[in-house]
Order: structure tokens, then C-alpha cells, then sequence
């Protein structure tokens, strides 16, 4: 089975632009000498999160950067390190090149290998506790790179010349030529040539930066060219003393010894200190082309609030109904002097259902969306563990809200990987236990009740209690060994919680856990877990309806229209009088195909008056929920349509026997049958409804 | 439109006076005062879905801009006028802590201000309401207000418009 995994890559590179603008807010926030917890966590779970995608988009080189970056973070986090000023730079910069490796592969601009090796030894050496040396600080670009910078105004000599310093980056010695012949004739130039063969000008003249850019623009891109104005014969004009270095601190490239206030002596210094960050300029060149070629691409998609999109809906919903009312209004006028109000009308309608189908599109997408990137990391990992995994996913085509199904991606990612390393055993071990070699994993969706439940499940080792409880002692949790599975299992979803003996590249940093439980919590949904030691886990994850779309079946009893969810709907029809029997006198059973099944008349249970009282003028709807069938009597279908589920218990209470509500086309309110509740209370077969 | 001029004079009249703004609105006979500020808006009383096996005096849901939003019928829970519904029928919209009710009463009359001095404790007896669920009498000239505590009221067991916390 071949995927195009490239179709991913946009949404991965979305969330992880996200994460990083993320980390870099929280990193840019964080009080050094009180570091909060929270944030502390949050910036380890945003590296967390990008080596995950990365690793399934197999992005090894952001893997390395971030597997690194996250362990140092996880010794701070758990307070084995004190975070220093140091960490903090070392993080940005690592953010840096993170991005700027994101930009290599999502635009193809060029990574500057250099910067990624000193953004991991860095890294390395912070993590093995080794206090930046003099080097890794160079490579910081705070105090290096910032050193050019505050150089203010342009200082004129005496003539009214400027003295510019123009490093240029690796270019072909004759373009080095060219550039030093075309300069000369604005001034007096020097030539310098700096450690890694760039050459630097020193140009002395009365033309303005501008100029000089342009001039250098035929030969190379100006925004390779660092011009900065050299100040140090000002300072020897203006008659400072050479020998008081303190009246310019933000330099740091005067020496005392270097005083004779001749200008190329001066500047030598200078070149020297540029010299001496090789490694922060080079950076600092890499970025921005990356981010000239970044703005250059643009954005193929836009992330859109949730709120956004459901006001449209509802700003939609209310067109509908508005188009509704014109409708009607017209519909009594008379067609021949009218004609052309009428089509205008016509097309009004048509264009209010395109619209409506379109905005409505934006939001609802397949489970697939989210089960297809699986297989192949599966795989992968399966692959790297030395495990055989047999990957099943149901229920694919379970639609659900595109808000929530972004949202479930991560933690899934998490769950699934969880099963792999943790759930399922190593083939010769699973042969041991009298199982097959090859594990199975199961993902599987599908709407139960009012909620969509999604299931990761395992035929693996199972959790095991008494390590959970071990370990959740040693962390200090308040936990008793006479506790129930189901509290004992929900321990895994404590922040740092691991049971895994060793920290893998894959999983058992006990974040994952942390991050499922709160963005489940995040999206009014629950995380259950059932596990049976030597048999297997079941992560069940339970979200509300209220966003989701159900394709539904309308019927009419009375004068009032109610939605049947289609998924449990086998058949209809209209039963002969014959096959419909009394059961001592408490209820009725109908006869389909040689099965019996309890009839639920829903006028009786509704109180509604019906067209019909007998079932065989009415129609009978077979509904099938938890393998127990029945037979729905009502007074005639209606149609087929998808509706979007409103919650009625946000304004109201719970009702029984009803799921939701949906609008309808015509703006009335319609309520969604609770199919599971109806077919409970006819186990009784009984007239009066037990559910009320 | 004139509701919206009245409570904007109103409004600058409460800027003087520290007195609260009540919307007056009628029940058969009698005439009742609820908080400017839990009114969410007026509309006129459309076409319901009624709920099956809810009381009487729950008439149903509406579809307000997208929410549902449930709907009751104040004449028939406290048994006051006759329920009729037509073009002059008002619903008023409610937003009580942050849940939607529609609130069906025979007509709206205005905004008023009342000073706590105008507002009288509520007497034990001769009201259809629950002393529990009133502020007071409002007197203003020759009316008096009946200043219904409509937090408390919509929140009751009573109206069972919520779910009971303790379930």
C-alpha cells in the first residue's frame, strides 16, 4: 500500500509553524530566574509535538534538532538543571534553524548545514552541563551578532566622508575585483580579506549607503551585503582619547594598545571581531533568504477560527431562511407578470443552496482525513521496533467536524504510537503467551448515542497496574493500592507520567498521555481506558455530537417532523395487518421476515395525534441499535438529508428520547430521535415509555 | 423601534439616579417589571416545535439565528389571560448567565427607572407568583409593577428549564 504522505505535509507544516511561533512566544516570555512550570511543560510539548510529525514525515533532520532540544528541556522541566540565560538563546536559536529547516523542505530554500551542527553541539554541550564556552557564545547571536548593530548615526570626518564597511558574502574573486574597481571610483577602498576568504571594503567617500548598495546590487544580492559605517576614525577625529575604550561600550573593538588614531589600524580590530562570528553571520545570511523566498510563496491555505466558520453557518442558516420566506411570499403571485421577478427569485434559491453546501462543506470531512496518515507510520515504526503490526481502521467514512478532527489528529498520533511501543510485545514474546507474532491495532470511529466515539485498541501486554501504581507513588501521587483499574488507569494522564523503562526516540517520555488527556478535555470530550493484562488496551476517546453532521432520515407523525440517525436505519416499509399481533395485551410485535420485532408507536410515545393509529397504514422503520431491533411506527418518510446536530441541552434540559435538535430548511426546529433510548424502552413492550 | 429610543433616555436617566431599569411587560391583567439587563432582545412570537411530554407551559423550541432555544409561555404557567397567539403576541428573549430563554407575555409596554425608594417589599399575599421569585412592587404614578426576579425564576426547579445539578 503506497500513500502520498506529501498531501499531509501543508497541515504539518501549518501546526508546526504554529508550534514553533508558539515556543518562541513563550521562550521570548519566560522569566529565567522563576520559570514557570506550565510554560516550561508547554514549550516541551511544542518541540514534542514537532519531532512527532516530523518523525512520521520522516524529516530526520528535524527530528535530530528537536529530540535534542527536548531532552534539555525535559532536564529543566523536571528540575534537574536550572534554566540560565543561556538555555533561553540557545532554545531561540534553535528555533531558528528549526524554522529555517521547515523552510527547506516546504520551499526548497537551502539549510545552512553549519548552523544546524552548532545549534545541536550547542545543545549537546548545555544538556552534558557544560557552561557556554566562548565559542557556543559566538555562535549566539545576541551578543555577537548584535555587536555591528548599534552602530547609530553615520559619523562624517572632517570632509564630509563617511567610512563605510562592507563585508561582502563568498563571492568569485573577479566579482571581488569588479565590485573593489566600481567602488574606487566613488572613493578611497581597502580591501580586507576575513578568516573564511570573504572580503571586506572599507570605503571612504561622500556617497550615501544607497549608492553603494546599488552599485554592489549588479554583482550580488543586496541583501547578502552587510554595510555598516565604520566608526572608527570619527572617534580618532573627534578627539577622543583612542586610549578610553569605555566611552564606546557597545563596540568592545577598541584596544588600548591600538591608540595611533590612524584609520586602517583602527579598523583591523574591527574586521577581527567580525571575524571572530563566522558561524552567527553565516546564520544570519541563511535567514534571510530563506525569509525572502518564505514571502515569496504564498500561503495555500488559511487557518480559520472555529467561530469564524460556525458564524457563517449560522449567518448562512439565516439566509436560508430569509431566501425561504421570498419564496413563499411570491409563490402567489401570478407567474406571467411576474415573470421576471420570479426568475430572479429562482435564482436567488439556487444560489442560497450553493452557498449553504459550500460553507457547510468547510467544515465536515471524513475520519479517513485523519486514519489514512496511519498505515504508514505504523509501519515505520513497526519497522524500527522490530515488532509486526497488523493495522485495521473502521468506520473511515464516519464524518466529523473538521474543527474537532485537526484537534484529534495529535492525539491520536499519540495514542497509536503509544500501541505500538508500549501495548504491543515483541513477536518471540507474543509467541510465548500463545498469541499471534503479528499484534493487531484497531482504529475505529463511529457514532454511538449522542457521541462520536473513537477507539485505539491494542491485543498487547495491557497496562499494568501495579508499575502504574509504583510509579505514581515514587512521583508523589496521591494513590492507594485498594484503588479501581479505571482511576488507576487514568494515573497514565498525569503530566510527566512514563512507565516506559527506557526513553525512546518513539514514546515513554510521558507527555503524550498529558497532551491526549487535555486536548480531549479542551474539545468536551472524555478519554476511557479499558485494559485486561496479557490481553490488550482500549483507548476510548468520546466526543459530543454537537459539532458533528448526521445523515438523517425525516419522518412525519401528525403534523410534526422528527430526524431518524440513517445509521440505524436498516429498512421501511408498510406491514400487512395480519403481521401485526398483540402481545397479552401490553404492546404489539410486527412480523418481518419471520422475526419479531416490538413495535414503538411514536405517537403514543410523543403524545402527537396521528394520521394513523394502525400500522398498516402507517410505516414501520426497522431501527437496529446494540443488536437489538424494533420497529418504529409513523405516519409516512419524509426524506433524506444531512443536518447539522444542535445541542438542545445548551439553552435547555435533557429531553427523553431525544439526542438534538437540527434547523431545517425552512429555519423550523426539528428534533433527532435518541434511537438507543427508544429501542431501551421497548425491551419493556410496554405502552408507557420507561425513559420518562 | 421605540423600545430602543426609550431605553437609551432611560439609560441616561439611571446615569443620575442609582436606580435599576426594569422592562414592563404585561400577563393578562397585571403588569410586570424584569431587569433591562437580562433582555436579550423582543422578537414576535413564531411558529414552535413542541417537545413531547414537556409541561404545558413550555411551548417548544425555536431556531434563534442558529441556537435553539426553548420557549415558554408565562400566561399559561402562572394561569393569567388567555393564551392566544397572533401578531401582537411578544416573546421576550432572555440571557440569563449565559442560557437562552424566550419568554411568551401578552404585550410589552416600556423601560422604566425605579429608585429603591419607589420599590416596595412584596406583600405575603395576591400575587400568582412565589414571594420567593419577587424583588418587590414597583410604584410609578398610578402603576405598579410586579418586579419579578427572573435569575431565580428561570433557574427554578419549577420552570425544570435545568437540569436539576444534583442529578
Amino acid at each position: 500500500m503506497t500513500i502520498d504522505m506529501s498531501q499531509f505535509y501543508q497541515v504539518f507544516f501549518d501546526e508546526a509553524d504554529e508550534l514553533l511561533a508558539e515556543m518562541e512566544k513563550l521562550l521570548l516570555a519566560l522569566d529565567v530566574s522563576a520559570p514557570d512550570s506550565e510554560d516550561l511543560n508547554a514549550i516541551f510539548r511544542a518541540a514534542h509535538s514537532i519531532k512527532g510529525g516530523a518523525a512520521t514525515f520522516a524529516f530526520t533532520d528535524i527530528t535530530e534538532v528537536t529530540h535534542m532540544l527536548e531532552s534539555l528541556l525535559d532536564r529543566i522541566r523536571k528540575g534537574e538543571m536550572a534554566l540560565t540565560p543561556e538555555h533561553v538563546d540557545a532554545f531561540l536559536v534553535a528555533k531558528d534553524v528549526l524554522t529555517m529547516q521547515m523552510d527547506g523542505h516546504h520551499h526548497g530554500s537551502s539549510v545552512d548545514q553549519a548552523a544546524v551542527d552548532n545549534v545541536c553541539q550547542r545543545l549537546k554541550a548545555l544538556s552534558q552541563g557544560i557552561v557556554a564556552d566562548a565559542p557556543a557564545a559566538a555562535a549566539s547571536p545576541s551578543p555577537a551578532a548584535a555587536a555591528p548593530e548599534p552602530v547609530a548615526a553615520p559619523v562624517m570626518d572632517a570632509d564630509g566622508n563617511c567610512r563605510f564597511r562592507i563585508e561582502l558574502p563568498e563571492v568569485p574573486q573577479k566579482d571581488v575585483d569588479a565590485l573593489a574597481a566600481e567602488l574606487g571610483l566613488l572613493g578611497t577602498i581597502e580591501q580586507e580579506t576575513l578568516d573564511d576568504k570573504r572580503a571586506v571594503f572599507i570605503l571612504t567617500t561622500g556617497e550615501s549607503q544607497d549608492n553603494i548598495v546599488a552599485i554592489c546590487s549588479f554583482v550580488l544580492d543586496p541583501d547578502d551585503l552587510k554595510i555598516t559605517y565604520d566608526a572608527a576614525p570619527a572617534a580618532a577625529s573627534a578627539g577622543a582619547a583612542p586610549s578610553t575604550p569605555v566611552e564606546d561600550p557597545g563596540y568592545g573593538i577598541f584596544e588600548p594598545e591600538k591608540g595611533s588614531a590612524v584609520a586602517p589600524q583602527a579598523s583591523t580590530p574591527a574586521a577581527d571581531a567580525a571575524a571572530a562570528v563566522p558561524a552567527g553571520e553565516v546564520k544570519n545570511y541563511g535567514r534571510r533568504a530563506t525569509d525572502k523566498e518564505g514571502a515569496s510563496q504564498e500561503s495555500s491555505s488559511i487557518r480559520v477560527s472555529v467561530e469564524k466558520v460556525d458564524q457563517l453557518i449560522n449567518l448562512v442558516g439565516e439566509l436560508v431562511i430569509t431566501q425561504a420566506m421570498i419564496e413563499q411570499r411570491i409563490a402567489a403571485l401570478d407567474p406571467l407578470h411576474h415573470e421576471r421577478l420570479l426568475n430572479s427569485a429562482g435564482q436567488l434559491a439556487r444560489n442560497t443552496r450553493d452557498l449553504q453546501e459550500a460553507v457547510m462543506s468547510i467544515r465536515m470531512m471524513p475520519m479517513d482525513y485523519v486514519f489514512s496518515r496511519f498505515p504508514r507510520m505504523v509501519r515505520d515504526l513497526a519497522a524500527k521496533l522490530g515488532k509486526k503490526v497488523e493495522f485495521v481502521t473502521r468506520g473511515a467514512a464516519t464524518e466529523l467536524d473538521k474543527g474537532l478532527i485537526e484537534r484529534i489528529v495529535d492525539p491520536l498520533t499519540h495514542l497509536v504510537r503509544n500501541s505500538v511501543d508500549h501495548g504491543i510485545e515483541m513477536p518471540d514474546r507474543r509467541k510465548a503467551n500463545g498469541k499471534t507474532e503479528a499484534g493487531k491495532l484497531v482504529l475505529s470511529a463511529a457514532h454511538q448515542g449522542g457521541n462520536i466515539v473513537i477507539e485505539v485498541s491494542d491485543d498487547g501486554g495491557g497496562l499494568n497496574r501495579d508499575r502504574i501504581l509504583a510509579k505514581a507513588k515514587a512521583q508523589g501521587l496521591p494513590v492507594s493500592d485498594a484503588m479501581p483499574d479505571a482511576d488507576v488507569w487514568q494515573l497514565i494522564f498525569a503530566p510527566g507520567f512514563s512507565t516506559a523503562e527506557v526513553v525512546t526516540d518513539v514514546s515513554g517520555r510521558g507527555v503524550g498521555m498529558d497532551v491526549v488527556k487535555r486536548n480531549i478535555t479542551a474539545m468536551g470530550g472524555t478519554v476511557d481506558i479499558r485494559s485486561i493484562p496479557g490481553t490488550g488496551t482500549t483507548i476510548a476517546i468520546s466526543l459530543p455530537l454537537t459539532l458533528a453532521i448526521l445523515d438523517g432520515m425525516s419522518v412525519k407523525v401528525g403534523e410534526e417532523i422528527y430526524i431518524l440517525p440513517l445509521g440505524y436505519v436498516i429498512e421501511s416499509l408498510q406491514p400487512a395487518a395480519v403481521d401485526v399481533k398483540e402481545v397479552a395485551g401490553q404492546g404489539k410485535v410486527v412480523k418481518v421476515r419471520e422475526e419479531y420485532l416490538p413495535l414503538i408507536p411514536l405517537y403514543q410515545i410523543f403524545a402527537i395525534d396521528p394520521r394513523f393509529e394502525d400500522p398498516s397504514q402507517g410505516i414501520i422503520v426497522i431501527l437496529e441499535s446494540d443488536g437489538k431491533k424494533a420497529a418504529l411506527l409513523v405516519d409516512s418518510l419524509v426524506g433524506q438529508q444531512q443536518v447539522v446536530v444542535k445541542n438542545l441541552e445548551s439553552n435547555f434540559r435533557k429531553v427523553a428520547g431525544i439526542s438534538g435538535a437540527t434547523i431545517l430548511g425552512d429555519g423550523g426546529v426539528s428534533l433527532i430521535l435518541d434511537v438507543s433510548a427508544l429501542l431501551r424502552s421497548s425491551r419493556q413492550l410496554n405502552a408507557d415509555p420507561v425513559f420518562f | 423601534m421605540s423600545y430602543t429610543t426609550q431605553t437609551q433616555t432611560s439609560m441616561e436617566a439611571a446615569g443620575e439616579s442609582a436606580g435599576n431599569e426594569f422592562l414592563a411587560f404585561t400577563l393578562g391583567r397585571e403588569e410586570y417589571g424584569i431587569d433591562i439587563l437580562r433582555v436579550q432582545e423582543i422578537r414576535g412570537y413564531e411558529p414552535v416545535t413542541r417537545i413531547a411530554n414537556a409541561p404545558d407551559f413550555i411551548k417548544g423550541v425555536v431556531n434563534l439565528r442558529g441556537t435553539i432555544v426553548p420557549v415558554v409561555d408565562m400566561r399559561i404557567k402562572f394561569d393569567l389571560g388567555t393564551p392566544t397567539y397572533d401578531q401582537f403576541t411578544v416573546v421576550i428573549i432572555l440571557n440569563i448567565g449565559g442560557r437562552v430563554v424566550g419568554m411568551v407575555v401578552d404585550s410589552v409596554s416600556d423601560v422604566t427607572t425605579l429608585t429603591p425608594e419607589q420599590i416596595r417589599p412584596a406583600p405575603e399575599i395576591g400575587t400568582t407568583f412565589d414571594t420567593d421569585y419577587l424583588i418587590g412592587l414597583g410604584t410609578l404614578d398610578e402603576r405598579m409593577l410586579i418586579l419579578v426576579d427572573i435569575d431565580k425564576l428561570m433557574s427554578s426547579a419549577e420552570m425544570g428549564l435545568i437540569e436539576k445539578l444534583a442529578a
